[in-house]
């Protein structure tokens, strides 16, 4: 028993690492072909790359940053990947993450005496359930009267947009200029986990949350009945599977870890709410999800590696005074040749590798 | 009497991954007539008449067009040689107007650069007038009700040049109204010196329409026959065939007691025509009850409604004295219904999942499989996976290869485990052994029988007349969305029996 766990785990890794080649295989290719940029519009691309890896793992603050910058793109990333294996493309991440955190903020906000141990939980729910909520009014839409999801989460992102940047305006303003919200209540914050960085508690549970989807989806009856919807719904619905049923609760869970990572950065990182805090964690998410192979490990380092393009960029700027663009292009080089799996393919046979 | 034959297809042999799809065919059609491609869905006849068209290169035979051999590279051959298709499904862009549709792929030019569209609109009116075809040239596509849009498919065709039109499977799609009116335009084609292969595997409909019929089954030519020289009963039984009957150990049993009980159920097709019209049904516990019927004639919507997958818009569904009209598929899993779907590949099987994880579809939600109805339990799974593995011996490498790697005798051996390894108490098995090797086809017949012999009811819908009567302790007919009779197989004959399902009366 225990020799052939062992020698299953050895062949999961080997699995893993050649599921991951062609992912590794377009990261590498997206920096040499960045390293053209650079070259072509006079830059050493040595020097920029060494900055950047500096400024992204080189101190403590590049680490905390890194970090700080991958986690609400875990959140993201597993939101898209799990309505993805449902056969549905949630692209409203982005909307699901803010009304998360509208509602999480809320909560932070309005109660004041909680212990810590009530607080952060029942924040944290309501930033689920408001992300629940925005994937749920899609899949109605979708399953009651055919809409397509597609359109539907992205509509409802711009709803979610308008509305939080309303509530930060008006009505939960705080004096002063900058459209935010007064700080939330102590008992409602996410402990840092790197001082003097802005890394939270809230990675904690991203990566939990990757686990935990990686296990509901390879272990559960739901997680099957997911996949299978996924994968074939004509011969699930045979096969006793709700369809419908599974479409709703895919997307509603989908919305709900969006909205989790909505409210992880507003009780751990702002600690209130400001106006467009999320540089698009939404589409860097889909984008993540799909670097990552669609499956939750890959996910988690696909977003270390945008958090990393993120926070070493910076300091690549500030240093070398290479414009902070390379990195958008790395990261559409990098979505480029993923999405381009027969470039890669055409690359391992050439390679001699073979299946 | 070959005359003047617009195309000959000599030897023609196309094989599919373990599937052996065209075996030597030859296949003629006379220039000016219309000639039909008879056979029941799997036959080959699709195949066949794509590699006419050129979808895809026989593995060996040759095509002669007007005399001459071809080779078809692609159907951009077929079109220059003035051979065109009416797909099953229409290939036409649902925002474009008729007249854009018409022309797309050969615009009319002014300057080579500007669209005429004058000139389009004066040439395909022509066509149209001509053939009389009438169709609204300014309409967009997706205003059009399916009948005319198969007209434009058709004018499209005629359009391009075609001199021989390919029509594949074209009243499938239509109502009976717009069924006569297609074959109106077809006698006009003819009557304009066009040639036309229609294909279908409605009887009725070939013999009043073709000149000539080709009876294809299973891959095979069954006979050529001119339309005065033949009639239904005959080309019933060409179609379904009449092979040697294969013996099974058939031990009479005792059980009377009615598993399935089927009372004036009716429902409506996927177009919302009523496709049952009043159906009654007993199926009894150790008894095959054979569903015989020309394809098209309700079987497939009977199935879908007693699995749940299709609502009952009347009538009642007992299971063991148990209304279940309204119950979902799960519920009716659970009670004990199991179903061998007619396709395999879209309703039998997730493709991408496991062997395991498809053996188990169905059963996953419940004990030994979910633990407190949440987790799967791996353990009993793979325990599970492998007795069922080794029970109907499916040439698989592991439990965890996907089953689209897999054969399709062996994929419907795993639907197979599937479902009979459940304790069913009613097995609802529709063309079972469609697309099987003999090896294949006689192993899902014996496992039939060792059901029923073990108390099982068994409803069994097959289009395949050989397997009915070897499989069955009474035969049930089904003609236009009603079971017509109910025979014992002693009583009768395949004459009677190819009567009836061509709608006509018992003797």
């Amino acid at each position: 028993m225990e020799a052939r766990g062992a020698s299953k785990i050895r062949s999961w890794l080997k699995l893993g690492l050649q599921s991951m080649l062609p992912q590794i295989i377009a990261i590498f290719l997206a920096f040499i072909v960045g390293a053209a940029v650079l070259l072509a519009t006079g830059h050493s691309p040595i020097d920029a790359y060494s900055a950047m890896l500096r400024g992204a793992l080189g101190d403590i603050f590049g680490i905390g940053q890194t970090f700080t910058q991958a986690t609400p793109i875990i959140f993201t990333a597993l939101a898209f990947l799990f309505a993805f294996r449902c056969g549905l493309f949630n692209i409203g991440a982005e909307g699901q993450l803010i009304v998360g955190a509208l509602a999480a903020a809320l909560v932070g906000i309005s109660f004041s005496g909680l212990p810590a141990f009530v607080h952060i939980p029942i924040a944290l729910l309501a930033g689920a359930l408001a992300g629940g909520l925005w994937g749920f009014i899609p899949a109605i839409l979708k399953t009651k009267l055919g809409a397509h999801e597609v359109i539907t989460t992205m509509m409802l992102s711009y709803v979610a947009t308008y509305l939080t940047s309303y509530m930060v305006n008006y009505p939960f303003k705080a004096p002063g200029w900058v459209a935010q919200t007064v700080p939330i209540a102590t008992s409602a914050q996410l402990p840092h986990i790197l001082e003097p960085t802005q890394l939270s508690a809230s990675i904690f549970l991203a990566v939990g949350l990757a686990g935990l989807t990686y296990y509901t989806l390879q272990r559960t009856t739901l997680g099957y009945e997911v996949r299978a919807t996924g994968l074939n719904p004509i011969a699930a619905e045979n096969g006793g599977v709700n369809v419908h049923r599974e479409m709703i609760l895919a997307l509603g869970i989908s919305g709900a870890i969006a909205g989790l990572g909505g409210a992880g950065e507003v009780l751990g990182v702002h600690r209130r709410l400001i106006d467009g805090f999320s540089p698009g964690y939404g589409w860097d998410g889909l984008a993540v999800a799909l670097v990552g192979g669609l499956n939750p490990v890959g996910v988690l380092l696909a977003a270390v590696l945008f958090g990393a393009l993120r926070s070493g960029g910076m300091t690549m700027t500030r240093v070398t005074g290479v414009p902070l663009d390379i990195v958008t292009i790395l990261q559409a080089l990098v979505i480029l040749f993923v999405t381009a799996p027969m470039l890669i393919r055409y690359l391992l046979r050439r390679g001699g590798y073979k299946r | 009497m070959l005359m003047n034959p617009a195309i000959q297809m000599k030897g023609i042999i196309k094989t599919f991954p373990g599937v052996l799809a065209n075996d030597n065919i030859d296949f003629v059609v006379e220039k000016g007539e219309i000639q039909g491609l008879l056979g029941e869905n799997g036959a080959g006849k699709t195949v066949l008449m794509s590699i006419l068209y050129g979808l895809y290169p026989p593995d060996e035979g040759q095509i002669y067009v007007n005399g001459k051999e071809v080779t078809m590279h692609s159907p951009a051959t077929a079109i220059r040689l003035g051979i065109g298709m009416v797909h099953q499904h229409f290939m036409l862009v649902p925002s474009l107007t008729v007249a854009e549709n018409i022309i797309l792929g050969r615009e009319p030019t002014k300057d080579k650069i500007l669209l005429d569209m004058d000139k389009t609109l004066k040439e395909v009116k022509a066509s149209c007038e001509s053939y009389n075809l009438e169709v609204d040239l300014k309409a967009p596509i997706y205003t059009l009700p399916v009948g005319i849009q198969q007209r434009v498919e058709i004018l499209k065709a005629l359009y391009r040049g075609a001199a021989i039109l390919i029509m594949d499977e074209p009243t499938s799609v239509l109502t009976p109204q717009e069924a006569t009116e297609l074959f109106k335009a077809v006698r006009a084609l003819k009557e304009k010196g066009k040639t036309v292969v229609f294909i279908s595997h409605k009887l009725r409909e070939v013999l009043s329409i073709c000149d000539r019929i080709t009876v294809l089954r299973r891959g095979k030519v069954v006979g050529t026959v001119r339309v005065g020289d033949t009639n239904l009963g005959e080309l019933a039984k060409m179609m379904v065939g009449r092979e040697v009957v294969y013996k099974f150990d058939k031990r009479l049993m005792k059980g009377r007691e009615v598993v399935l009980k089927v009372e004036s159920l009716k429902a409506l097709d996927d177009r919302g025509l009523p496709a049952l019209k009043g159906i009654d049904l007993e199926v009894h516990a150790s008894e095959i009850l054979g569903v015989a019927g020309v394809e098209g004639n309700g079987q497939t919507e009977l199935v879908e409604t007693l699995t749940g997958l299709r609502k009952t818009t009347e009538g009642r569904i007992l299971l063991n004295y148990t209304e279940i009209t309204g119950a979902s598929p799960e519920e009716r899993i659970r009670l004990g219904i199991s179903h061998v779907p007619e396709d395999r590949y879209k309703r039998g099987l997730i493709s991408d999942f496991s062997v395991m994880e498809n053996l188990i579809l169905g059963s996953h939600n419940r004990p030994p499989f979910a633990k407190w109805g949440v987790r799967l339990d791996f353990g009993e799974t793979s325990k599970y996976a492998q007795k069922l593995i080794s029970d109907f011996s499916i040439k698989t490498q592991s439990e965890d290869a996907p089953v689209r790697h897999l054969s399709g005798g062996t994929q419907q051996r795993v639907v197979l485990a599937r479902e009979l390894s459940r304790e069913p108490k009613l097995i609802i098995a529709s063309q079972p052994t469609r697309g099987l090797d003999v090896g294949a086809t006689e192993f899902v017949r014996s496992k039939l029988v060792e059901m029923r012999n073990l108390g099982c009811a068994i409803l069994l819908i097959s289009a395949d007349l050989d397997e009915i009567w070897a499989l069955s302790d009474r035969i049930a007919v089904m003609y236009e969305g009603k079971v017509v009779a109910i025979k014992d197989p002693q009583k009768t004959d395949e004459e009677e029996l190819g009567l009836l399902m061509a709608g006509g009366k018992s003797g």
